[in-house]
Parts: C-alpha cells; structure tokens; sequence
C-alpha cells in the first residue's frame, strides 16, 4: 500500500474509532461489529440502556465521542456474557462496555451518582484495604454513600435482611473492627500500585 | 475412586461470617465424601469479582488473578485450580487466556508481581468444582455415593450465568445447559429441565446498585420456579444463591407476591445425599429454610 493511500486511510477514519482502539480494553473490536442487534436483544438489562451496545458500536465508528462517553448506558452491564456467548462475530462485548465505561470514568465523564460506577468504586477500593473483601463494610459504604441521614434509613429499611443474614452466620458484626486479609498486604498493594502505574502509562493522548 | 488434589481458590464471600460461608461448608463435605482433596492457595486475593473493572480497569483487575494463580503454581505446584465461586473462576481463567494471548499484558503482569516477589507462568488449569463433578466423578460416581435419595422432591436447577458463559462446561450448550439437572436427577430428586429461568440473569452486582432492575429479574426466576411446581431452587453460584435467597421479602412487598422459596447449592443436595447432617450440609446457613432437605437429614 502506498504512504499515500495509507495517510489517506488515516484521514478518513473515525479518530474516535481509533481511541477507543488505543485505549479501551478490547476496543480493537469493535469495528468488527455487523449491526445485527443480537447483543441488544440478549441483555438482560436492555430495556435501561439508554443506547444499547449495538447501537454503541455504530455511534462510536460515527465518532460520536461524548454521547458515547457520557452515556450511563455501559453501567447497566451486569457481567451476564450473553452478548459474548451469542455474538456471531465472537466481540467480547461484556468487556469492551466494560472497558469504555472504566475510560469514560478515568476521563471524568460518567454521569454523577450512577450507581453502578459508585459500586464498582467503593468494591474496589474496599478490596484494595486488606486484599479481600469486606462485605460489611462494603454493605455500609453503599448505604451510606449519600450522606450519614440517607445511610440511617437505608440500613433502616434493610434492616431484617441484616439480621436475617446475621442469624444465619453470613454476616458478622465484628468484620467492621478488621476483618479478612491477606497476609503479605504490602507486597499486594505494592503489586497494584505498579500495575496501576504501568496502565497509566499506557493511555494515549486525544483530543 | 483414586483420590483428587486440587488448589483450591474459596474466594471472599466463602469466608466465615461472609454470605456463601454455607457454600464452603457444604463443599467440604460433598468433597470429603468424594475423596477429593482441597488445597487451599496460601493467601489467595481478591479476584476483583465481576463488578471491581469499573475502579481496578484492565491490568490491575487481571493482576490480581495472576497473583493468586502465581500463588498457587509455588505453593500447590502440579495441582489444577479450582473454585467454588462463580465470579473466582471466571476471572482466574480470564486472566489466564488474556495474558496467555497478549505478551504485553503478560509481561506487564509479571513486572507488577515481581514487586511482590512472585512470577506467573501460568501454566495451572483453571476449573469449575461443577466440572470436576460432572468430568472427573462422573454422575455415575455421584450416584453410587447416595445413601439418603432425595426421593419426592422437585428442584429446578438454576444454573445462572457465570459459571455458564462465557466459558460454560465442555459439551453443554450455554442456552440449555443440563448438567445441573443430571446432578439432581442423581442425588435422586426429580429435576425441572424445562424451567426456563435456567440461565437469566439475577443482576448480579447490581442487585446492589440497582435493586428494582435486579428485584424485576429475580422475580421472573422464582415465579417460573413455583410454575413449574418446584420445592426449592438448587445454584451453583454464590451471587445466583444471595441474590434469588434473600431479597424474597423485599420482592413480596413490592409485587404483592407471598415467595418462600428456599434456594440451595448443589453441594448442599449432595452432602444431604451422602448421609451427612444437617450441620454438615450447611442447612443453618439458609435464610429461607429448605425443610424438606432437613427431614431428610435428621432421618
């Protein structure tokens, strides 16, 4: 191919297109898709998207950046793999709603207080302060993610679930003082500490 | 039967005071009774679960598993990995085709672990407890275990999602899996094959983040239960078992329905199965007592 059809190429293709390529998990996918809708069918969540993932993929070769970006759309994605399973294609589309939600995110465009965004957050962040996961704690977090009145009626109102799951020894007050962990903590946050380093790294500039 | 060895990765909510603690007991006891070994990984991690990639992203998230994996090739060297959690064995074998396929990632992987003084290799299997069952003991081999046939009861076996897709058990179709049915036809309970709730989805994580999308979803699996005329709901999923379990009351309030369906893990029918105690089975642990299975027990 010639340096000139090649610059031509590039002219005309999506920079958009090429971003989400650089920079969202499995985002070299995505002009793989054909349109046939079968992923926007599968999901479980689908009537709550606002732009289902086939119609992500076409607006995202569009180069419809911030509709993309700023969409809450990619956080109904409740990890089911029905997408993947039944694309006919094979696009791993549970990862790649994965990956541009997390980009939308790192780029600060998640819309404020979506819910799932906030979980994903206060579970990660939960597992990263011993290891494993405190599941009382992360309980509480998202109670009172809103403020300490919002957290009281929350736990309020959840409260014969707790004590349900507390008689029958699958919830444990005393997690709150500790809890589970890992022994080695250091050399394990050390680890995602540079695993985190290094994915910064590799983000590309755009725009 | 030769005995079996494995590393074996519990996972977070396996632990005690944690919300499949009585998944973790019940195992234990279906594998003593299938003289199957379980060696667990000296001090496993977190896998990131199915909902962590929105805060940990792609490296980090995959990190974690490698760490576990690299673990458990030290400690268990020679020992296929296997998990009892859904999410646990999604993510360790995810990790380990991602880093298997992409020599970047791997490399990447490796530099984070050497800051924990480990090296991944990956070279473990990584499997399912439900395909240890299924191709290691065989429904044969389970069926010759049985002392207590779970005789007169109706169990619809929801299999749920993730330990059916994206990588499923070899042979089964991922629209109508029958493996789950063939264990409780095997532990001489009547299975439902057709109920058709079999692979929707709960919600999963987002039982927590959006409860009335998910409360919707859990409501189609536990009326399509009681239609098809079933006793309890038997999972081989921690998150399917919570979720389908524990918000019954929340989902009578909202739709009107009176729900009390117990909902139990396919160990749970097996330890019963195998003659041992209600204890032994976990049967303290249901929020919604299966009754039937503990009639049995205390037989």
């Amino acid at each position: 191919m010639s340096d000139l059809n090649t610059a031509m190429i590039e002219k005309y293709r999506s920079s958009f297109l090429k971003e989400v390529e650089a920079n969202v998990e499995e985002g070299e996918w995505v002009k793989m898709c054909m349109q046939c809708g079968v992923c926007s069918g599968s999901c479980p969540l689908g009537k709550h998207w606002e732009h289902p993932p086939q119609e992500i993929f076409m607006m995202i070769r569009a180069g419809k950046r911030d509709d993309v970006l700023s969409s809450d759309s990619m956080w109904m994605c409740t990890s089911c793999y029905n997408c993947i399973a039944r694309c006919p294609r094979g696009l791993p589309i549970t990862h790649i709603m994965h990956g541009l939600a997390v980009y939308s995110k790192r780029l600060g465009l998640t819309p404020q207080k979506q819910p799932t965004a906030e979980f994903s957050q206060i579970f990660w962040d939960n597992l990263m302060k011993k290891g494993r996961v405190n599941e009382l704690k992360l309980g509480l977090s998202m109670y009172f993610k809103d403020g300490f009145g919002q957290g009281i009626k929350n736990a309020m109102a959840n409260q014969k679930l707790g004590q349900n799951m507390m008689k029958a020894k699958r919830m444990n007050a005393m997690e709150f003082f500790g809890g589970h962990s890992v022994k080695d903590l250091s050399g394990f946050q050390k680890m995602v500490k540079k695993a985190q380093e290094i994915e910064e790294g590799n983000i590309k500039d755009f725009k | 039967m030769a005995k079996i060895e494995l590393s074996f990765y519990p996972g977070c909510s396996s632990q005690k005071g944690a919300t499949s603690s009585n998944y973790l007991v019940s195992a234990q006891t279906m594998c003593e009774e299938l003289d199957i070994q379980l060696n667990e990984i000296p001090d496993w991690n977190c896998c990131g679960a199915s909902i962590g990639y929105g805060g940990g992203g792609e490296l980090p998230r995959l990190t974690l598993s490698a760490r576990n994996i690299a673990l458990s090739e030290e400690h268990n060297s020679g020992q296929e990995i296997v998990a009892t959690c859904a999410a646990c064995w999604l993510s360790t074998r995810e990790a380990k085709e991602r880093l298997h396929e992409d020599e970047q990632m791997f490399k990447d992987a490796n530099a984070a672990l050497s800051e924990a003084g480990l090296k991944y290799e990956g070279e473990s299997n990584v499997r399912h407890m439900v395909e240890v069952l299924v191709e290691d003991i065989g429904f044969d081999g389970i069926k010759s275990k049985v002392k207590k046939p779970l005789e007169g009861l109706k169990i619809a076996g929801y299999v749920g999602c993730q330990t059916n897709r994206p990588f499923g058990i070899a042979g089964e179709s991922f629209e109508n899996p029958q493996y789950l049915d063939k264990i409780v036809e095997s532990v001489g309970a009547d299975s439902i094959p057709t109920y058709e709730k079999k692979v929707q989805c709960c919600g999963g994580a987002l039982a927590f983040s959006e409860p009335e999308k998910s409360q919707e979803m859990i409501k189609g699996i536990i009326e399509a239960a009681y239609d098809n005329g079933a006793d309890m709901i038997v999972t081989p999923c921690p998150l399917c078992q919570a979720n389908v379990e524990i918000y019954q009351d929340n989902i009578n309030e909202t739709y009107g329905t009176k729900f009390n369906m117990p909902v139990v893990y396919y160990s749970t029918l097996m330890s019963v199965a195998f003659g041992r105690s209600a204890t032994d089975a976990a049967l303290n642990g249901q929020v919604i007592p299966a009754k039937k299975l503990e009639e049995i027990a205390n037989k």
